[in-house]
């Protein structure tokens, strides 16, 4: 066990005016994660402080926060690979509840608003339809998106205007325009053509390099581009780039 | 006191893992729904599946599914159902061609058809080999099966109360009628009136030290009901996974060793052979975990330590970066190792309870060992114990069992709710909940729960762990209630309101103290030695005196044990070897 130093920025808009800085020393081992040491804050040293976690091993995309100024998951970052103190606020670009806590209410909306959901008219047949390796792998990259939003609140072109559909919502229509079932292209491209939708990202790559599962954010985002341009070349487009 | 606010739905569903959302895509067809996580529902555990859902599609090679069926009796150890596993087993092949249609991205065949791989237990032939069965997404089968089912539910626009947490289900002579939750971003308290209520909520590793399970799986469901006074079916029957990371238990999914990865001791020798001379490192888990311990125990540990090595470094590299990548992800992370070249440190794992809430084929919450039925309660998935994992699961059965009795009991409450006639609520809905969350106020906080709490995880593991003996679990039962009446004294440091996680973490601990005591008082009683209840001092199984399921009641402040008969259809019990 080691003596590890943290920063965390607590804020109750129940009780404070400001968000504030407190600093916490714990006993971690240095392989340890850093949701570890956020346990040993609450369990033994202040209860208040709120944090959402569960899983604990980056699959359930609850605990993202910025991390000495990056957003990740507090439970795929170990201790000793970090500066310290280890600085801890809450991800960038949503209304703070509590402490690491932001409302992500907005973030499921654009989530809900490009339709992620297999859009297939056809009745299906008895077994199961027929997809190629190949054509499985064209979108098996977004499909690991676990919704943690650590992509889109590292975005500066979010941070710039909160109207912005964002690389999450962009990753979820791409695992539906790649797949070769789906049929839904028209109604998804309808909604990222918008002035909201995916020109207003600058290939700034923030949220490739926040992504905890690897995904290929700014290539996804750049593909579906791609696609809303090939699609206005054929006129079958019903809504013009605003 | 809290505010109060009030709802009326058809139904509700508490838990938005896999059988939630089943069961909400299926009742929301014939009635209004809401459902109740105390998670976003895509961060439920269902997520953190890996290796695949066993199905007998035959995409690979022959199968059926009274060959799966066969196996999960087996894998079982005969405590299974034979009429549920059935049930499962047949219609597992209609479900996983349901998820396809809803979009689940599975890997394909060549020809294009969902691929199918190897898994522990699952045989061809009534156990003459291993069989490719389990339809899997990578190693995020269970990822996907949750990300499709949310989506569907968008789809069809289900209400969900997100980060809501249960505290009381309301009964009413004998029927359900409705749960009362916390709103966690407001602290508020939310009475849901309901003709039918469903828990889906989930497992309660966390009662262990070193476990699989997310935090959040405190067995909050089946702590509830167990505190009204309804029973809970083979409790002592808890699962340890043999391939867990280490110290930290994240799981190494038992699809690495589908694809080929072995177990090795100190002497780099493949020990399963010893164990289980035809499927070797694929036996079942309770066989395969016990089989680490009798290395570990032997000195065969690596550098005599408390764990072993599971060996991947054989298998071509594009095998385990295609179809492990996130198990390769955890082993870089978190151990700073290289799968393709480095062997990984495991040790068992607490992974899953065959036991918890009883139910029948329809998902009907069961009142007693007679059979007699709640009117308005059904449950489903881990939290259920139907019972088609008898005494040890086999893998990829979660995944099924999930599926196919969310859809069923879904279906059922389509059926049965519209119909129903509204049953009033209790008198004071709100006040066992209000008195609750009074009592932690009124406590004095402090570090207290954090030293209950893993005092409680050190005594699980220790003496109701993957072997058993009578003094560790009279020790166990009796540490145990000492942390229940310490319980009693805990509080909050924290007294906000609002997102107070503090409140919620006190309310799991309370339940999990209380499916902590009735787990190891079950595994007291039983003398016998059956799947994932190992005692070492009755080391065979008795089927004789104990083919039978426990059923455990709160009845004053005593666990008392009831027994009921195990329906047994196609497969007479023989002896388990493999």
């Amino acid at each position: 066990m080691a003596h590890v130093r943290l920063k965390i920025q607590r804020f109750n808009p129940e009780m404070d005016s400001a968000p504030q800085w407190r600093e916490y020393t714990v006993e971690a081992e240095p392989t340890d994660r850093v949701l570890d040491a956020l346990h040993a804050v609450k369990w033994h040293h202040d209860g208040s402080l709120a944090f959402r976690r569960s899983c604990a091993h980056g699959v359930c995309g609850s605990d993202a926060m910025m991390i000495n100024g990056k957003n990740r998951l507090a439970c795929k970052l170990l201790i000793k690979d970090l500066k310290q103190p280890i600085v801890v606020e809450p991800m960038r670009g949503f209304a703070v509840v509590k402490d690491l806590i932001v409302d992500q209410t907005k973030f499921f909306e654009k989530y809900r608003s490009v339709k992620p959901y297999l859009i297939a008219e056809e009745p299906p047949p008895a077994t199961e339809r027929l997809q190629s390796p190949k054509q499985q792998e064209r979108f098996e990259d977004t499909t690991k998106c676990i919704l943690c939003g650590a992509c889109t609140t590292s975005c500066p072109s979010f941070w710039a205007n909160g109207e912005y559909v964002g690389p999450a919502a962009i990753v979820q229509a791409h695992r539906f325009l790649f797949d070769s079932r789906d049929q839904g292209a028209e109604e998804r491209l309808e909604v990222l053509n918008k002035a909201s939708g995916v020109w207003r990202c600058r290939t700034i790559f923030n949220c490739t390099d926040a992504c905890p599962r690897g995904i290929n954010v700014t290539k996804a985002i750049v593909e579906v581009q791609n696609l809303l341009v090939a699609h206005a070349k054929q006129g079958s487009t019903t809504d013009a780039a605003q | 006191m809290r505010p109060v606010v009030r709802h009326q739905y058809d139904a509700v569903i508490v838990g938005a893992g896999g059988a939630g959302l089943m069961a909400a895509l299926e009742a929301s067809k014939g009635c209004r729904v809401a459902v109740v996580s105390k998670l976003y529902p895509t961060r439920s555990h269902t997520g953190t599946a890996q290796g695949g859902i066993g199905a007998a599609l035959g995409n690979r090679e022959p199968d059926n599914w009274e060959w799966h069926m066969f196996d999960t009796v087996k894998g079982g150890d005969y405590l299974v159902d034979q009429d549920a596993a059935e049930f499962m087993c047949k219609e597992a092949i209609r479900v996983v061609y349901e998820l396809e249609h809803m979009g689940l991205p599975f890997n394909r065949t060549p020809e294009g058809k969902i691929d199918q791989r190897k898994f522990g237990g699952h045989t061809k032939e009534f156990g003459k080999g291993p069989v490719q069965r389990s339809c899997f997404a990578a190693d995020r089968t269970g990822h996907m099966i949750l990300q499709t089912l949310y989506q569907q539910c968008i789809k069809r626009q289900v209400t969900f109360f997100d980060e809501y947490r249960l505290v009381d289900v309301l009964m009413r002579e004998g029927r359900c009628c409705g749960v009362v939750a916390l709103c966690l971003a407001t602290g508020e308290l939310h009475v849901i009136h309901a003709k039918a209520v469903l828990m889906a909520t989930g497992g309660f590793g966390r009662m262990y030290k070193v476990t699989s399970n997310a935090h959040t799986l405190t067995g909050d469901g089946c702590a509830i009901l167990w505190r009204r006074g309804l029973p809970l079916e083979d409790m002592e029957f808890f699962q340890f996974h043999p391939t867990g990371i280490y110290k930290l238990g994240i799981l190494i999914t038992e699809g690495a060793r589908g694809e080929g990865g072995v177990l090795r001791n100190r002497t780099g020798e493949r020990f399963m052979e010893r164990y289980a001379p035809t499927l070797l490192d694929l036996a079942p888990r309770d066989m395969v975990s016990r089989a680490v311990h009798q290395e570990i125990r032997a000195g065969r540990g690596i550098d005599g330590k408390d764990y072993v090595h599971l060996d991947l470094t054989h298998l071509d590299r594009r095998v385990i970066e295609e179809k492990l990548p996130d198990i390769t992800d955890f082993v870089r992370t978190y151990l700073g190792l290289d799968p393709v070249r480095e062997l990984i440190p495991i040790q068992p794992t607490a992974h899953y309870a065959m036991g918890g809430i009883p139910t029948n084929l329809n998902a009907e919450v069961l009142a007693d060992e007679q059979g007699r039925v709640v009117p308005g309660l059904y449950a489903a998935g881990e939290c259920a114990c139907v019972s088609v994992h008898g005494a040890n699961r086999l893998g990829t059965n979660s995944l099924v069992d999930i599926v196919v009795f969310g859809n069923r009991g879904g279906q059922r409450i389509a059926e049965w709710a519209p119909k129903a006639e509204w049953a009033a609520l209790p008198d004071d809905p709100e006040g066992s909940a209000q008195e609750q969350l009074a009592r932690l106020e009124a406590n004095r906080g402090g570090d207290e729960a954090a030293r209950l709490r893993a005092e409680m995880q050190q005594v699980m593991m220790d003496d109701v762990g993957v072997f058993r003996i009578h003094a560790g679990l009279q020790e166990a039962c009796e540490r145990v209630n000492r942390l229940r009446a310490a319980y009693q004294g805990v509080g909050l440091s924290d007294k906000g309101r609002r997102f107070n996680t503090e409140v919620e973490e006190l309310l799991e601990l309370g339940g999990l103290l209380d499916l902590a005591w009735v787990t190891a008082t079950a595994a007291l009683a039983r003398q016998e030695s059956r799947g994932g209840h190992s005692r070492e001092d009755f080391p065979n199984r008795d089927d004789a005196k104990w083919l039978k399921h426990s059923m455990a009641s709160l009845r004053g402040d005593a666990v008392q044990l009831a027994y009921k008969p195990v329906t047994i259809t196609r497969f007479q019990p023989q002896e388990r070897k493999y």
